[in-house]
């Protein structure tokens, strides 16, 4: 085994261009989220609804995306909408617009777990003081549900942050893809990764930490 | 107390799948009145209850609010579905407190008050809030507004519920069973609020078991069986001169726990 | 697009010259699957009961790789290991680096799960294998893993999907697994969405063949009940 001599120089001098980086690959998978939860609200309603026409297509939406590498997704999007003459968005639109329906599919399978367990009691109680059906969701189903699902949409951000490692295959400059240029320019590879590892973890434990702060705020919902 | 009736019901049927709960209920509340609804488990008390609030839709027969009947309007002698606007408005005009509670559990003891108050009756958050504070003071929880319903006992939570149904100024309060889910201590200071109530003049139909609180409070006790009315009539009547074995064995369950108090 | 013929340039010509390539590209999906299944699941149910009757330090040490292992990217995993193994003068293949790495965050997953599933076998079965003499071991082997086979297995079925999933990763460090085959081939003929399409295709009747097993298994197993 050869002996390695660790040189961090190469991390500070490009510390800049990773933290950079890091924030793109943050505000990718916070975009893809919010995207995705409005996807995902619709589609668990639509799920709900007891219509077949609306669950069915919805049914097999997510099962695609669940069984579908979000890679070769990645790659569809990017290399195929052009072949439609859909060009309009740049590598970075395309990634975030194929996070977005990722997302959309896993968030309305949490949705839909969150609008199931909520009491019916609950619903009995809006509509006897006289709300409407879409104030019953408004003020009393929705807020009850986001409360519940909160500790499976931190982990579906940490995850979409992860994913956005893969945005590195079509080139957006998020830290993974800056990482490996590094990486082939110096090839100081235990800095590169070690550090790259560590801001990867220390950003998904802080997402963690904050969310469940939010949590405890919220706790009044047993 | 006048002669009008708020509440009329006349032959309401209600069936579960092959199962019929309601077998024709015939019950009226006038204006003011307390009526009560007393009965073993599965006679039927509730379903009706819940019917009254259209929580359940009844399949046949008519239950007329001030005159107007419930869920549906007539139209060439057909019942048509009202909108769930409708429904909704008229749900408005009768309040309801639940055995369970129900109170929302991410809104504070004022904030379940208050929003019925401001997204059904259109009231500015400021008088809203000060209804709130009137009624949550009225039952005795002025302290707690802020509080959230897991840091209330179960007895203020259903005090919270109380104010919450009463301070929309419904013309018929319900309760259902509002004492079951209560730790024995507890339940007085519920009966307490809703005497109070019942003395204020407010119109309520009470589904309980609480023998004592029925017979001291009622204007009007009706005895179901089976999915129909077997006896109404004064407390003293229902209590004092049942008319079938069936009531008599079902008020002799309770004799032995209050002594000759019945 | 989607042109059957078999003139050169339609898609079915194209499909049936390169179907060796496919074919060989859905091996190594396949033989990188099944590897990383297999090792994750041996390594991971050790590691799982370690996580839960196991001394206290050794406990925080799996905690600690269970828990870094989630919080880093596959993708990072990979690039780390194939880079690392080749520094420190480890020559391993591409696709052998690549199954490492997957095992590596596929046995902490697991590990996790099964933490979970042994600690929903409830208290007095423990206490009950202990009543009738079995030894530690023996209590695992017949009394509780038994029963924590069934709240495991949706969690490992889904793993086992993510695991199929992730193989598409090693085409990143140059291993010609199904999508990495694909993407040479349409390098050739240009049909990208043909051929994007035929990977998804067969993307889907593999995942979903894995999906109806675990479904079948789920069944076998439904008698536990607790």
């Amino acid at each position: 085994m050869i002996q390695y001599y660790f040189d961090w120089s190469v991390i500070t001098r490009n510390a800049g261009a990773l933290g950079e980086a890091l924030l793109l690959g943050l505000g990718l998978a916070v975009v893809s989220l919010l995207i995705g939860s409005v996807i995902g609200l619709a589609a668990a309603y639509a799920r709900l609804s007891g219509r077949k026409w609306l669950a069915w297509p919805v049914w097999a939406y997510v099962e695609f995306i669940r069984c579908m590498p979000l890679l070769l997704l990645i790659f569809f999007v990017y290399f195929g909408l052009p072949e439609f003459n859909i060009s309009w968005f740049d590598k970075t639109e395309s990634f975030v617009l194929t996070l977005s329906l990722y997302a959309g599919a896993y968030m309305s399978e949490v949705f839909r777990a969150g609008l199931g367990s909520i009491p019916k009691q609950y619903v009995e109680a809006a509509k006897a003081i006289g709300l409407r059906p879409w104030q019953r969701q408004r003020y009393v189903v929705l807020p009850v549900m986001f409360r519940i699902t909160l500790p499976a949409i931190s982990n579906n951000l940490i995850s979409l942050f992860k994913d956005t490692s893969l945005a590195a295959a079509i080139a957006v400059p998020e830290l993974t893809f800056v990482a490996r240029r590094i990486n082939a320019d110096t090839f100081r590879v235990m800095e590169v990764w070690l550090s790259v590892s560590a801001m990867y973890l220390v950003t998904a434990y802080t997402i963690a930490t904050l969310l469940r702060l939010v949590e405890r705020r919220y706790a009044s919902i047993r | 107390m006048s002669d009008q009736a708020l509440l009329r019901a006349t032959g309401v049927r209600k069936s579960f799948g092959s199962i019929e709960v309601l077998k024709g209920i015939d019950l009226t509340v006038r204006q003011g009145q307390v009526v009560s609804l007393i009965g073993a488990s599965g006679s039927g008390k509730t379903t009706f209850l819940r019917c009254v609030n259209l929580l359940e839709e009844h399949d046949s027969g008519e239950i007329l609010l001030d005159g107007d009947p419930i869920g549906y309007r007539v139209e060439g002698g057909k019942r048509r579905r009202l909108s769930e606007a409708r429904v909704s408005a008229q749900r408005a005009r009768i309040g309801m407190v639940f055995q369970q509670f129900n109170l929302f559990p991410h809104l504070t003891a004022e904030e379940n008050v208050m929003l019925g108050l401001t997204k059904v009756l259109g009231r500015t958050r400021a008088e809203a809030r000060d209804i709130a504070g009137q009624w949550l003071a009225r039952v005795g929880l002025e302290a707690r507004r802020e509080h959230y319903p897991y840091q209330l006992s179960g007895g203020q939570q259903q005090r919270v519920a109380i104010a919450r149904a009463v301070a929309m100024e419904p013309r018929l309060l319900l309760f259902d069973e509002v004492t079951s889910a209560l730790d024995p201590e507890l339940v007085a200071e519920v009966l307490g609020v809703m005497q109070q109530l019942a003395e204020s003049g407010m119109t309520m139909l009470v589904v309980s078991h609480e023998m004592l609180f029925v017979r001291d409070v009622s204007h009007h006790v009706v005895f179901m069986d089976g999915g129909r009315v077997a006896q109404a009539g004064t407390p003293d009547q229902v209590f004092h001169h049942p008319e079938s074995e069936r009531l008599r064995s079902f008020l002799g369950r309770f004799h032995g726990m209050f002594g000759n108090a019945l | 697009m989607l042109d059957f013929s078999m003139t050169p340039g339609a898609f079915g010509f194209e499909a049936w010259q390169s179907r060796w390539s496919i074919l060989s590209g859905v091996g190594v999906t396949m033989a990188s699957s099944g590897l990383t299944i297999v090792f994750a699941t041996i390594l991971g149910i050790l590691f799982g009961v370690a996580l839960t009757y196991g001394w206290w330090w050794l406990r925080l040490v799996i905690r600690l790789y269970v828990d870094v292992m989630r919080g880093i990217p596959v993708l990072v995993l990979i690039l780390f290991t194939y880079y690392g193994l080749a520094l420190f003068g480890i020559n391993v293949p591409a696709f052998w680096a690549g199954v490492i790495a997957l095992s590596g965050f596929a046995t902490a997953h697991i590990a996790e799960t099964l933490r979970g599933a042994v600690q929903s076998v409830p208290q007095g079965q423990m206490e009950a294998g202990k009543a009738i003499g079995l030894r530690f071991a023996q209590r695992l082997r017949y009394v509780i893993l038994p029963q924590a086979v069934r709240r495991m297995l949706p969690p490992w079925v889904n793993t086992c999907l993510e695991i199929v999933k992730g193989t598409t990763l090693l085409s990143v460090i140059g291993v010609v697994e199904l999508l990495l085959a694909s993407q040479q081939i349409m390098a050739r003929n240009y049909l990208i969405v043909d051929f994007y399409l035929l990977a998804t295709v067969l993307y889907l009747v593999i995942n979903f063949t894995i999906a109806q097993i675990g479904g079948v298994l789920e069944r076998r197993f439904s008698y536990l009940r607790y």
